[in-house]
């Protein structure tokens, strides 16, 4: 028997004899035969761990060697340092193995972590409630174009072009299948003129929903708009790598209503892309409309305090096709090593990441503008990254692989444009690294 | 009281260590401009390393999971996670690479995406392949935007109607509501599966669809499935089906041999990936041929070099989430497909099916079998049989005070008092009997000692909690200092 199936022949036999029935085979006698597979599926056979490790090994040997090569790609996931205790206390069994926290008795680990994030997402976004989260940042915010449409009774949705494309095309998606519009406004140096942004906001404008910083790492400067937006009954969502929100305005001082960005920053390693995890506040007014899993603090029979999932009249298992979200599973896990990572660090440490990562792109455009051959894009308040322009970007990538070196993302192969992306990983020597490396081959 | 973070945390307490950084004097020249200074600071806990690690752990104590004992939640498939799963996707050179890297330096990555859509597409019979959403409910999105965008391409915009019976899961409807259409409802027959001629009654030219899990939630397969999917085919509608039950499945009957034309799988059901308290799970879609340009994606193909490169579907409804979906779930699932093989899991499927049969044939003694036929790989009973003044809420949280965690529970609607039992293949002959007896006993109490469920749990970390002033008054953040919201 398989390692993983604990049945003996003898306790196989034991219970056919107790169901009343011969075989195995005969507990589908129900399946139409038209039904029936007629031969096994093509799969190959099983193997054993050694085999599979060392299969899977030399797979991922067929990737380039993290640990050889200088990475400046951020663009949505960025690789930051990870505490060793998050992976550690992550793999605690009895966290991972665990469903939806349905019974609230026994799941009150996962009920109280979940808990502790909503508030860190709270303090950190300054708004005051937050879900148990999203698949994703992208997903997140086209779920806030939902709740926006929702409560405003409106249908279209306004992004600045500068938005990521990984999250203009989830939004194209999700709206359009539900016959919402979304209208972009154009941008100037990089970021959005609030003056353009007015002659955009007519009474169907549900939101505006604006990420900052934004793809090109610049900052929006908000001043201003939440009071257009809410003078026309319209809402502000505002996406963030929340990793920047220690150093810069957060969403609830610029006057959002709605909150959302991606989590993967806190504690999660880049996986490819996921999983990751998709946070989302709001207002109190907009509390009922959330949708999502939340986690409310009560009492138990003796007066002692516990958790449990709440405000379930919106969801789908209670309200079917009126509730506020088909989501059901969401990014428990990655929720739990943020909220370690958060604890872990504290605002001493995330603010201490986002200044080394602020001041390293700081130093690397500083750097990278006296080049030959390089133009930096705009002008303006970036995070940690930033777009620079140059002849032949094909060429500076290929160059630069070189030397072990993917300088960026090339966001704009027409106009050669490279989003250049530094974190506190990235100690002086890298920066200089790619500095020196930039001039040999633009030379 | 278990405090929480912020109740241990103290100023000037730290948990990490920075080196000297050596940009310091050069940052001395930056300034944040005040308009986009952060005026507030946020609050968040300062405890030192040890501290933290300790409550978590503490936390984790006060959960029950897979490792710690049988968990047999219906529809939720919770089987063992196999520990060679952990190992393989927390290697650094898949953990550690970037989506946005060139197609050239993540081969490895691509060639394992390409090949899982092999062996899903093999599983299901669908000859299309989608990993990108991340969830059961995100691929019955999905699906259901394929449908729309093909119903679109087809000139039926008037069809509007998806037909899913009483008994669904309650993200059908929503994710229907989400996708723009419209649900209806169709009642279940006295066997526990479709109304048939509730159905024809249902089915018009404005019909652009009919969802259903199968076996369904009663843990029953559709005796009529290919006639159900002919109909809906038949005045030109598509069949979905929803595969969070596919564990009852594998190896045996396929949704493409049902009749089916689009499909979710739940990785974290079916493939063994763990459901981490709550997610992240996966929810890879798989389709017919005609469909198979309506994807999501990227999708991972392979050149005749053995070379994989990401392309969109030619008609794609587009991207339904980040880059290519939840890899991380991925590697764990194209794991389990190698250590368990073809033959493995069919196996799986045959002793979930077992099992399921066996616990019910053994109880159904003292509680209510309301569907007397062969069940699948799960099977709904209806409360006790002599329930007395004791409910099933009473006979779930008796169960924790066995140190069991209870089945689900009033669902499916249509059963009342129902208790949803899915054992799974994981668990032994030994380990079902416990289950039935510490069962049978608590039939027992219901009669003789009804206030020992009233009561329960009494041995768990917390006692009964009140739900309903907090969905009154929520309090859904830590109170600072008893601080309003």
């Amino acid at each position: 028997m398989h390692p993983y199936l604990p049945h003996t022949q003898a306790d196989i036999d034991h219970m056919l004899q107790k169901i009343g029935v011969e075989s195995i085979e005969d507990l589908f006698t129900d399946i139409d035969a038209k039904a029936l597979l007629k031969s096994p599926m093509r799969l190959p056979k099983a193997e054993s761990e050694g085999r599979v490790i060392r299969k899977l090994t030399k797979l991922g040997e067929s990737n380039i060697d993290t640990a050889n090569w200088l990475s400046f790609v951020g663009g949505g996931i960025y690789e930051h340092l990870i505490p060793t205790i998050v992976p550690h206390l992550i793999s605690r069994s009895e966290f991972y193995t665990a469903y939806t926290p349905y019974q609230p008795e026994i799941s009150q680990g996962t009920l109280q972590a979940i808990f502790e994030y909503q508030t860190m997402i709270c303090e950190l976004t300054g708004l005051q409630v937050a879900n148990a989260s999203h698949y994703d940042g992208s997903t997140a915010l086209a779920e806030a174009a939902f709740m926006a449409c929702g409560a405003t009774r409106r249908d279209t949705i306004l992004i600045p072009d500068t938005l990521s494309p990984e999250s203009k095309n989830v939004l194209r998606t999700y709206l359009k299948y539900k016959d919402l519009n979304l209208v972009e406004v154009p941008s100037k140096d990089g970021v959005v003129d609030s003056d353009i942004l007015k002659d955009y906001i007519h009474d169907d404008v549900a939101a505006y929903l604006v990420a900052t910083p934004n793809y090109y790492g610049n900052l929006e400067d908000l001043t201003g708009v939440s009071e257009q937006l809410h003078a026309n009954k319209s809402l502000l969502v505002i996406m963030s790598n929340p990793m920047s929100l220690s150093l810069f305005k957060s969403p609830g001082e610029w006057g959002a209503d709605i909150a959302v960005g991606d989590g993967q920053v806190f504690g999660n390693p880049m996986n490819f892309g996921g999983p990751t995890l998709g946070y989302m506040a709001c207002t109190e007014k907009l509390m009922r409309k959330m949708p999502g899993r939340i986690v409310g603090e009560t009492l138990d029979l003796d007066g002692k305090r516990g958790y449990v999932l709440t405000l379930q009249a919106r969801e789908q298992h209670i309200r079917r096709e009126k509730a506020t979200s088909n989501i059901t599973s969401n990014e428990a896990l990655n929720v739990l090593a943020a909220t370690i990572y958060l604890s872990t660090m504290g605002l001493a440490g995330i603010y201490e990441v986002a200044r080394r990562s602020h001041i390293n792109a700081c130093y690397l455009r500083d750097h990278l503008k006296g080049i030959k051959g390089i133009k930096i894009m705009h002008n303006q308040q970036i995070f940690n990254e930033f777009v620079i322009q140059v002849k032949d970007s094909e060429e500076v990538m290929k160059s630069l692989e070189l030397f072990q070196i993917i300088p960026g993302i090339i966001i704009d192969h027409e106009q050669n444009l490279l989003l250049i992306t530094t974190t506190e990983v990235h100690e002086k020597e890298d920066l200089d690294t790619l500095v020196v490396a930039m001039k040999e081959v633009l030379a | 009281m278990q405090k929480n973070i912020y109740e241990i945390s103290k100023e000037g307490r730290r948990g990490y260590y920075f080196d000297t950084y050596d940009l310091e004097d050069y940052s001395k020249s930056f300034d944040i401009p005040d308009k986009f200074r952060r005026e507030e600071a946020p609050r968040l806990p300062e405890v030192s390393e040890n501290y933290v690690v300790r409550h978590f752990t503490k936390l984790s104590n006060r959960n029950y999971g897979v490792d710690t004992g049988m968990y047999p939640l219906g529809s939720c498939t919770m089987k063992y996670n196999p520990k060679i799963n952990e190992v393989v996707a927390a290697m650094p050179n898949f953990s550690h690479t970037h989506p946005s890297w060139r197609e050239k330096h993540v081969q490895g990555n691509m060639k394992i995406i390409n090949e899982l859509q092999g062996m899903l597409s093999e599983l299901t019979g669908m000859p299309g392949i989608s990993l990108q959403p991340a969830a059961g409910s995100h691929g019955e999105l999905t699906g259901l935007m394929i449908m729309k965008q093909y119903l679109i391409d087809q000139g039926d915009v008037h069809k509007k109607n998806i037909i899913i019976p009483d008994s669904a899961h309650g993200t059908n409807p929503a994710s229907v509501a989400m996708a723009g259409f419209i649900a209806k409802e169709v009642k279940s027959n006295a066997e526990g599966t479709i109304d048939m001629d509730a159905l024809s009654q249902l089915i018009d030219e404005n019909t652009a669809g009919l969802m259903l899990t199968n076996p369904n939630t009663l843990g029953l397969f559709e005796k009529d499935i290919l006639e159900i999917t002919k109909r809906i085919h038949d005045v030109g509608g598509l069949v979905y089906c929803d595969g969070a039950n596919m564990n009852a499945n594998m190896g045996i009957t396929r949704p493409l041999e049902m009749g089916f034309d689009i499909v979710h799988l739940n990785l974290h059901k079916t493939l063994s990936t763990p459901h981490g308290g709550g997610g992240p799970g996966s929810g890879p879609v798989g389709v017919v041929s005609s469909l198979k340009d309506y994807l999501p994606g990227p999708i991972v193909k392979a050149s005749d070099e053995d070379f994989y490169t990401f392309e969109m579907p030619a008609k794609s409804i587009g991207h339904v989430k980040n880059y290519f979906g939840n890899f991380g779930v991925y590697l764990r699932a194209y794991v389990y497909f190698l250590t368990m093989g073809g033959e493995g899991l069919k196996l799986a499927s045959q002793l979930a099916v077992l099992n399921a049969n066996y616990m019910k044939a053994c109880l159904k003694e003292a509680y209510k079998v309301p569907y007397k036929a062969l069940c699948k790989h799960e099977f709904v009973l209806a409360g006790l049989k002599e329930p007395g003044d004791v409910s099933t809420l009473d006979v779930a949280k008796r169960l924790i005070d066995y140190k069991v965690h209870p089945p689900t529970i009033y669902f499916p609607l249509i059963v009342e008092q129902c208790l949803m039992i899915e054992p799974t293949e994981s668990e032994s002959l030994e380990t079902l009997d416990d289950y039935i007896n510490i069962l049978l006993k608590i039939a027992k109490e219901a009669k003789e000692q009804p206030e020992l469920l009233h009561n329960a749990p009494t041995t768990a970390s917390v006692r009964r909690l009140d739900e309903v002033s907090v969905a009154r008054n929520p309090v859904l953040s830590y109170r600072f200092n008893g601080e309003e919201q």
